[in-house]
């Protein structure tokens, strides 16, 4: 049901684990529903320069988490809040119709990091 | 990543043995005649349909006349709880059933719920019993019908068929058991447990798919299933599926012959594997009864803390196994499995489960090979996982 690209983002995951000085970390999802991802953002004026991620769900939330910290990586925080959940998904070339609320998750994930810097910032 | 192909999911299908194969193949070519046709070509379907009927009765217990075939375990769910409700509604409009049931059974019984039918759900233990004594104060007046299934796909709960028949009869209530997963792997005698209907499925014991059984003891009123011929005593219309009715007449004589043999050598590989697994990964469930004389002897399940089911599946099938997981994702619902929530596990470690189901083919050497793969995949996914916090070099639940 997946393809090459997710089972690869999926076996071989980038941007695994927790910056612990981290400048943004944002948590969505819950586990009684299955998944919950985590990312944890890295700034330096306005841009993102490094990005991890934990994820508790099935593959295609770590795909999608995966992947999601490699595109935000480099990109400042206009850029990184205007990504959305439809371009992760064209990144790994599409995901299943089920599974894309784990690309939402990731657009989520990104969004509350960011939140969580700029409330700090204040 | 590996090119071995292990299958430890033998309660979802298991292939076609080639014994039974050979024995279905001349049924598709030479001895091709409708087995309700009068001619020579007829009859010689006909007898082989015979012989398979008496083969299915003689490994139950029954007569061939009480063996309906039909399409496989979910028609003949459908038609034991549809038939019996709408051929007794007179007499009562009452089912009990129990909450762990396939969902064969539950939706059928949902659906009658709509018809107005009302439907009891039996709770189970922690193990995944009923209780005898909730079933017995479930029983009213108007019960028509018990549908109880005989052991569970998901965690191997064997029910205590016996005592739940002596109580049907005790208050002339009929009772119908989903008995899917045990034809083939458990003796099953429908004269001594009192049961008066019981579902098969032939892809459950090395024989085709496509085709199962309703038992029905001779007497019970029961309505038509299908509209049209004559075939199955003037209650099951379609032509009869002569391929596959051979096939499964010599799959369950095999099951039956080899049944002692076989499930010797499948619960050796199950409890070596449960063992390992429980010596070898921290914080999990091993879901389902506890003594072995009460489970089915292929199955294991198991709940990995702070990891989901389909990422453990997707990673197993990566190295070559094949497994099957009751979680959340896999089924594209955001439900975990309805058993393993009424059995007491807690929601969010019911999101990482799953089933291993063994068969005749599976060796040690595979066993072992997994317990190896599943330790890593475990131990990999858990340092992915948010829920798990390393401290000192050792994870710590947050």
């Amino acid at each position: 049901m997946y393809n090459e690209k997710v089972k690869e983002a999926f076996a071989n995951p980038k941007n695994v684990g927790f910056i612990e000085d981290a400048d943004g970390v944002g948590k969505v999802g819950n586990a009684a529903c299955g998944d919950i991802m985590e990312i944890s953002l890295k700034i330096k004026d306005d841009v993102i320069v490094d990005a991890k991620f934990r994820t508790f769900g099935c593959a295609a939330a770590i795909a999608t988490s995966s992947t999601a910290t490699e595109m935000v990586k480099g990109m400042t925080l206009d850029q990184a809040l205007d990504l959305s959940n439809a371009q992760v998904v064209e990144e790994l070339e599409g995901l299943p119709p089920q599974k894309i609320h784990c690309s939402v998750l990731a657009e989520e994930a990104i969004k509350a990091a960011i939140e969580d810097y700029k409330s700090k910032k204040k | 990543m590996q090119n071995r192909s292990i299958y430890l999911d033998n309660s979802a299908t298991t292939y076609t043995d080639p014994e039974v194969l050979a024995e279905m193949l001349p049924y598709f070519g030479q001895v091709y005649g409708n087995a309700s046709s009068q001619h020579f070509f007829g009859r010689d379907a006909l007898k082989a349909v015979d012989t398979a009927r008496e083969k299915v009765a003689k490994a139950i217990g029954c007569k061939p006349s009480e063996v309906y075939f039909t399409s496989g375990g979910t028609e003949s769910d459908n038609w034991a709880i549809k038939g019996i409700a709408h051929a007794h509604a007179d007499k009562g409009r009452h089912i009990i059933t129990s909450v762990i049931e396939h969902p064969a059974v539950i939706k059928t019984c949902k659906a009658l719920e709509k018809e107005g039918f009302e439907v009891t759900y039996l709770p189970v233990d922690n193990q995944g019993f009923i209780s005898l004594q909730d079933l017995e104060k479930a029983i009213r007046k108007d019960t028509a019908l018990i549908t109880i299934m005989y052991a569970n796909n998901e965690m191997g709960a064997i029910q205590p068929i016996r005592e739940i028949g002596a109580i049907a009869k005790k208050y002339s209530v009929i009772f119908h058991t989903d008995a899917v997963q045990a034809v083939g792997n458990l003796p099953i005698d429908v004269v001594a447990d009192n049961i008066d209907m019981l579902s098969m499925s032939g892809h459950k014991f090395y024989g085709p798919k496509g085709v199962g059984v309703l038992y029905k003891r001779n007497g019970l009123k029961i309505a038509r299933f299908m509209d049209g011929g004559e075939q199955e005593r003037n209650l099951r219309a379609s032509t009869i599926n002569t391929p596959a009715i051979v096939g499964i007449g010599k799959a369950i004589e095999l099951a039956v012959a080899n049944m002692e043999k076989n499930n010797a050598h499948i619960a050796k590989l199950r409890d070596r594997f449960v063992s390992q697994v429980l010596e070898k990964i921290d914080d999990i469930y091993y879901n389902g009864p506890k003594d072995t004389s009460k489970r089915l002897p292929s199955n294991a399940n198991f709940s990995f803390e702070f990891i989901e089911g389909e990422s453990i599946l997707m990673r197993l099938d990566m190295a070559g196994i094949a497994v099957s997981s009751g979680s959340a994702c896999s089924s594209g619902s955001l439900e975990p499995s309805y058993v393993l929530l009424s059995i007491g596990v807690p929601i969010e470690v019911a999101h990482g489960s799953i089933r291993f189901s063994f068969g005749k083919n599976n060796t040690m050497e595979e066993v072992d090979y997994t317990v190896e793969e599943l330790v890593k995949t475990v131990k990999v996914l858990r340092e992915l996982s948010p829920l798990v916090k390393m401290v000192k070099g050792e994870n710590k639940y947050v």
